[in-house]
């Protein structure tokens, strides 16, 4: 199964206060040993909200809104794609995120593939 | 709120977390058995205190410490062991005061590819190879690997025993092979993976066509042998090779569970994150100059497939072109008949049929359903129906496959009414 991890925006993240050369160094070194063990499909990381946009749908019209954006903890920062046996263990390469990098939260979610929609 | 239950996240710990113990494990204590049992008794001490304290909030940590400590204690008593036994015949010890501290933290990287070098060891049978892997790599309990071969439980442990068995006697320890050894050792790696692949993708047991999940388990490994042998253009070429041909998974079981072809498949249905992952292989490894080799020949096979949005945009004759340079390398009959279909797509079917005809009397192919079911196939299209139909009813004898064997007697009658007066 696949899950897909979302970390949220701090707001020093925000403020775009780059991760130090420790951080840097702790997602790298985390990312290398997902890779490793062979449960990495993807991950990338986004920049902070003030170089995004986001559309508004209401009624069939779409409103563009530029950002940045004011909820920083409900934005998503990056996400990783794990190819796991269940979810207890994505929430075990989750807690190692979480310990590393020390980021505030981190969503667990399983990922739509196509034998869930037959 | 904490949901998880102890068994469930000791289960989930233990899938994760084992491998890496028993491979830095076995590289301290240089057995594998030794380090199997310091895993598990490290995972029993987790139970018991965590039942009591609660599972703290790095339990990857804990165990990794608990691990070392318990590994660091049993070296210090063979030691004392054997300090007891030169005391006792009065011998003087040949000092083997190691560096603990020094050792005990190695690069994870090498640890693992140690114990996949160890496990996937060419003095094993593939079989035992397989089950090993799965077990000590891939962190699968002795059920799993059962479950994953479709075999009795007992059978797998005593294969298990039995391979263990077989490194001890041949005294090998955990070493990372020399440059010299290496590309013959990484050969049987390989193949333990592509074999627990094709398990998944063609299962030649069970009732169900494909089983997925042991698909995914051969992914695994060879993600993780692509990433442990960092610019390896064959490993490179097996995992894009299997992640290609993963992607068609859902795509390849109709919905009675038939199997459906590669040119009838809904193309809609193919992963395309997972062909996204094979294409980029291939390109790491067109800049690594190891587009020969021949699974990277494979798997730029499989891409010319993954590529084509609709059957009919296939690129027939680059297919035909990468077969013909894979016989050359890798000559095989199976593979000089996938090369006639690739050809007679490109360059009609007489030109098929004329690689077709040596093989006839190839002692490997005499009763191979699938050289008649392509020889009619190839008949029929160039309009011989006459021919198409006793091929097709020759395939029809000789494949034990019920499903096969319908749809070539079809194919027979269709030629029938081609043959009939217009």
């Amino acid at each position: 199964m696949r899950y897909m991890l979302t970390h949220y925006e701090t707001e020093a993240m925000a403020k775009g206060v780059k991760p130090s050369p420790e951080q840097q160094a702790a997602i790298g070194q985390y990312m290398q040993e997902m890779a490793t063990t062979g449960v990495l499909l993807a991950g990338e990381g986004v920049h902070p909200s003030s170089s995004g946009a986001r559309l508004e749908v209401d009624g069939g019209n779409v409103r563009v809104i530029d950002g940045p954006f004011a909820e920083a903890k409900e934005l998503i920062a990056g996400f990783v794609i794990v190819e796991v046996g269940s979810l207890a263990e994505a929430v075990e390469y989750a807690r190692r995120f979480a310990l590393i990098v020390g980021v505030e939260r981190i969503d667990v979610r399983r990922v739509v593939e196509f034998s869930d929609l037959q | 709120m904490e949901s998880v239950n102890l068994d469930t996240r000791v289960a989930a710990l233990w899938r994760v977390e084992s491998p890496r113990l028993v491979a830095r494990l076995v590289r301290l204590v240089g057995d594998l058995d030794a380090a199997e049992e310091l895993a598990q008794d490290t995972f029993v001490a987790a139970i018991e205190k965590w039942r009591r304290e609660g599972v703290p909030d790095n339990p990857a940590g804990w165990l990794s410490t608990t691990a070392r400590f318990l590994a660091v204690d049993r070296i210090r008593r063979r030691d004392t062991r054997r300090d007891k036994y030169h005391l006792i015949a009065a011998t003087t010890p040949r000092t083997v005061e190691v560096d603990l501290a020094r050792i005990v933290d190695g690069d994870l990287a090498q640890d693992l590819l140690g114990l996949i070098f160890m496990s996937c060891h060419p003095i094993l049978s593939p079989d035992a190879r397989s089950a090993l892997t799965l077990k000590l790599v891939c962190g699968l309990t002795t059920g799993e690997v059962a479950r994953a071969f479709l075999s009795p439980e007992p059978t797998i442990a005593q294969r298990i025993v039995r391979a263990k068995r077989t490194l001890a006697a041949a005294r090998i320890r955990f070493e990372l092979p020399g440059p010299d050894e290496r590309p013959a050792r990484l050969d049987a790696v390989r193949e333990v993976v592509y074999l627990v692949f094709n398990e998944g993708y063609s299962a030649t047991g069970g009732d169900s066509w494909v089983r997925p999940e042991l698909c995914s388990e051969a992914l695994r490994l060879g993600r993780m042998l692509a990433g442990l042998t960092t610019n390896d253009t064959e490993t490179l070429g097996l995992l894009a090779l299997i992640e290609i041909q993963a992607s068609r998974l859902a795509a390849r079981v109709g919905v009675h569970g038939e199997p459906v072809l590669l040119m009838d498949q809904d193309r809609t249905r193919w992963d395309r994150l997972l062909i996204r992952r094979g294409l980029a292989l291939l390109e790491q490894i067109d800049r690594l100059h190891g587009t020969a080799g021949p699974y990277a020949l494979q798997a730029a096979i499989a891409a010319c497939h993954a590529r084509a949005d609709r059957a009919e945009d296939t690129d027939w004759p680059r297919i035909a072109a990468l077969y013909d340079g894979l016989a050359q390398i890798n000559p095989s009959p199976v593979i000089e008949l996938n090369r006639a279909v690739a050809i007679a797509r490109a360059f009609g079917p007489q030109a098929g049929l004329e690689i077709l005809r040596p093989l006839r009397d190839h002692p490997a192919m005499r009763d191979y359903h699938l050289l008649p079911a392509v020889a009619g196939d190839l008949c029929c299209r160039a309009g011989d129906h006459e021919q198409a139909r006793s091929h097709f009813l020759r395939a029809a004898s000789l494949t034990t496959n019920t499903q096969q064997r319908t749809t070539m007697q079809q194919r027979a009658a269709q030629c029938t009414t081609h043959t009939g007066p217009e």
